[in-house]
């Protein structure tokens, strides 16, 4: 099944190129006066696909991720040049609404971080914070989302307890619903299934399958079968470089690049 | 050998040794404290008995009656040079401090003697103990109960006549009692309603003059005011004469040490009782009640007797008062130097400043207090706003609002330091989680971050709580005093009494321990007002450690939760 997906992606772009969704340009980021995190990277994101990053540990894939919502603002010292263009308008431009960016790319991190709160007002979160305050309709978008991530069968008589009592992939998950809840077109997924037990794993890689009918996915992970199973276009970077990227199917059986291959048959990493 | 002790060494025992030893110095200081207030404050409230001796030191021997205060060993050579007729053997001579009472009758209430001079020591039944209102307390015999002078000694058998005599004296005592209660009502309500009429009018007086409106249709009618709180006044005070003669009414004689009798008021008796003939319970029972007077009641005798509400009621109320200043200021402060202020030198110098000022004396901020807040600060309110009393000030004076803000100032950096600690430890993942759902970062703080600071907000304002309960040297300059007429909430208008003195535990302790005109008598009191204020500032650093505990839980059932 899984490799059916990168087969049938790769006979389907070469019919139709899907339009994209996320482009960046020239982006380059230090994180202090000499350091260069990512270096003048170019990467086209197809809107309603799964896009994974792989790399060795630090080459930059998570600092790009956070890069597509603006996350990295938030480090001192962090300068970034070139663009990043969501759906064709500038997220670096100065007019740009940072938190509606923020809600429109939806981001999972690598650990569960339910709120303390209830499960209910984890899912609420965000719509509260939006001005939603009526009953009826927290409710329904609660129950949507939940189901969307999977998670309301298992929630759904207990939806005042403590998010902290669920279990890791269930709290994985709560955070899924959590930023679907406020619809975003994006989802960044920073190795989201890779603290969890394998059972948790396969539920939310079967999830991502799931939600990218409706939703641009890119993930980040450590884990290439992970990136094999479940992404239609995959990603290569190597020292805040991007080495190579193309359709998944062809990036683990014929990349262009040595680096890559070196990569993907484990002789480095 | 040597080798062996190398290895020793090598091995860190020592080490080890070291630090358990530190650790159980610690804690034979901590418990040795405990038990020396807990053993000496605790231990002044359980009747004593009442020794009856010889005492053949004195020619010819003396008679004496008391309950053993203290006891102590000291240096036979010393004792020889004071008292050079008396046999002394020994290097060291123990010698006991025996209270006598009876102040008002002999002069002395102490007295130390040497107990190998005693001869037929015994513990009569019948020896009675009086704390008294006046004079501290009274041992002696009771012979006979006068009422307006005559003999009211009720008639038994020959028997029971001592039972009978007992039992009457206490039917006069709760009479007594009773009376008392009410003329304590009345002095209260009805003539504190009365004084506090007449200072109002006073004072309006006062400002029509100063406003230039004192013409005499005004004054007419204050004056008619004032007669008519004078005509109350005068049927008040016809009332409390009448419950005063009343109360002076029955009188008991006893028998004193000597063999002289003494006449004591019935009205001047707070507890009667007979120490060596009480059981466990009764002892007990006594016990419980000299406890609840303790601290539910007024001082008296220039504090060493009575109780020490007014001290516990003014600590409450600065502390509570400096918690309602000090919390919102030090957190909203926190918040900023933690959320806001741009990373750089002068945030850091901002932060070591604040840190700094926690190590300042505690007496820096006394001055502090008495120059800016009620020289300067509290001299300017009364020009502006109290014009009318002046000169006397009102709140150009050390009182109640004044030591708040200065133990507030005190506490400032200890809240300001938990609050950013408890903003530091919240993990960031928590942060970003709510900022990548398109929230604000001040809603992210309001909504996820302080809700999850406020156990440690909590914590700060407990220790700082804490602090300020303990702390005595800024309030002698900004508003405690020895004994203040009244408590600083109260039933007049307007209820809180900001600008008025109070009473504060630590102050209390320091002016028994320090500044009692009698301090033997005094001791025991100050040992016992010490462990209520350990009891009492052991109790809120206890519950700051509790609620740190469950704050890091809640921590660890966060990060858990991930791995599970």
């Amino acid at each position: 099944m899984n490799t059916g997906i990168g087969a049938g992606n790769k006979a389907g772009s070469a019919a139709v190129e899907p339009a994209p969704c996320l482009e960046a340009r020239n982006l380059t980021l230090h994180y202090s006066r000499n350091q260069r995190a990512l270096n003048e990277i170019r990467l086209t994101i197809p809107r309603q696909r799964v896009t994974a990053l792989i790399g060795p540990s630090g080459c930059g894939k998570t600092s790009l991720l956070r890069c597509f919502n603006r996350l990295n603002d938030l480090v001192d010292d962090c300068v970034i040049t070139g663009r990043i263009k969501l759906e064709g308008k500038n997220i670096y431009s100065p007019k740009i609404d940072v938190t509606e960016l923020r809600r429109r790319v939806g981001m999972v991190f690598q650990k569960p971080n339910p709120f303390p709160k209830s499960i209910y007002e984890n899912v609420a979160f965000g719509l509260r914070i939006r001005g939603i305050n009526s009953r009826r309709q927290l409710d329904e978008i609660v129950q949507e989302s939940l189901t969307a991530a999977a998670l309301w069968d298992e929630v759904k008589d207990r939806l005042h307890k403590s998010a902290l009592e669920l279990s890791g992939g269930q709290q994985q998950r709560l955070v899924i619903a959590r930023t679907l809840a406020v619809e975003p077109e994006v989802l960044l997924l920073d190795e989201s299934a890779s603290v969890l037990d394998p059972i948790s794993t396969l539920k939310i890689e079967e999830l991502i399958t799931e939600l990218k009918k409706n939703y641009t996915i890119v993930i980040v992970t450590h884990n290439l079968q992970q990136a094999a199973r479940v992404s239609d276009y995959t990603a290569f970077m190597y020292m805040g470089n991007m080495v190579e990227f193309d359709s998944t199917a062809r990036i683990f059986t014929n990349p262009v690049k040595r680096q890559t291959e070196d990569y993907i048959t484990g002789r480095y990493g | 050998m040597k080798r062996g002790l190398a290895i020793w060494f090598r091995s860190g025992a020592p080490w080890i040794w070291l630090n358990a030893g530190a650790v159980a110095v610690c804690l034979a200081m901590v418990i040795g404290l405990l038990l020396l207030l807990g053993v000496r404050g605790l231990g002044h409230f359980w009747p004593k008995p009442v020794l009856q001796a010889s005492y053949a030191a004195m020619d010819p021997p003396l008679t004496v009656v008391g309950e053993i205060a203290n006891t102590e060993t000291v240096d036979a050579a010393q004792l020889r040079f004071f008292a050079a007729g008396l046999p002394l053997a020994g290097a060291t001579i123990e010698r006991q401090l025996l209270k006598l009472g009876n102040r008002d009758i002999t002069g002395n209430d102490f007295a130390w003697v040497l107990p190998e001079f005693f001869i037929e020591v015994n513990y009569p039944e019948q020896l009675v103990t009086l704390e008294r209102r006046e004079w501290g307390n009274f041992y002696g015999y009771l012979t006979g109960i006068l009422q307006d002078g005559a003999s009211a000694a009720p008639r038994g058998t020959e028997a029971d006549a001592a039972g009978a005599l007992w039992s009457e004296l206490h039917r006069r005592l709760d009479r007594a009692r009773q009376l008392r209660q009410e003329i304590e009502q009345i002095e209260r309500t009805i003539i504190a309603d009365i004084n506090f009429g007449m200072e109002r009018l006073r004072l309006q007086e006062r400002r029509l003059q100063l406003a230039g409106g004192d013409s005499p249709e005004n004054s007419r009618q204050i004056d008619r005011q004032r007669e008519m709180l004078d005509t109350q006044y005068a049927e008040i005070r016809l009332r409390l004469l009448e419950l005063n003669r009343q109360i002076q009414r029955d009188s008991a004689i006893f028998r004193i040490a000597d063999g002289s009798t003494a006449e004591i008021p019935v009205a001047d008796i707070v507890r009667a009782y007979r120490p060596n003939a009480m059981n466990w319970f009764e002892a007990m029972g006594v016990y419980l009640a000299r406890l609840l007077e303790f601290l539910t009641e007024d001082p008296r005798e220039s504090n060493t007797e009575g109780g020490l509400l007014p001290a516990i009621y003014g600590t409450a109320m600065m502390v509570l008062l400096m918690s309602v200043i000090v919390t919102p200021l030090g957190v909203l402060a926190a918040v900023y130097l933690s959320e806001y202020a741009p990373r750089g030198w002068l945030t850091r110098i901002i932060r070591i400043s604040v840190n700094n000022l926690a190590g300042v004396p505690s007496i820096v901020y006394g001055m502090f207090g008495l120059g800016f807040f009620i020289y300067l600060a509290g001299g300017e309110i009364d020009r502006l706003f109290f014009a009318e009393s002046l000169p006397a000030p009102t709140f150009g004076t050390p009182g109640l609002l004044w030591a708040s803000l200065t133990l507030a100032l005190l506490t400032l950096p200890v809240v300001i330091v938990a609050t950013e600690e408890g903003l530091a430890n919240i993990p960031a993942t928590l942060r970003e989680g709510s900022l990548a759902l398109g929230a604000t970062k001040f809603e992210t703080l309001w909504q996820v971050i302080l809700p999850l600071a406020r156990p440690s907000m909590l914590t700060g304002l407990i220790l700082a709580v804490a602090r300020a309960a303990g702390e005595v040297a800024p309030l002698m300059l900004v508003g405690v005093v020895k004994l203040a007429p009244s408590l600083p909430l109260d039933t007049e208008f307007p209820y809180l009494h900001l600008e008025q003195q109070f009473m504060h535990l630590g102050y209390y302790v320091f002016d028994l321990a320090m500044q009692s005109p009698n301090v033997e008598a005094a001791m025991p009191q100050a040992f016992a007002t010490a462990f209520l204020l350990v009891a009492v500032v052991t109790g809120l650093n206890l519950s700051a450690v509790i609620l740190r505990g469950r704050l890091r839980e809640r921590y660890r059932a966060m990060d858990t939760g991930s791995w599970s």
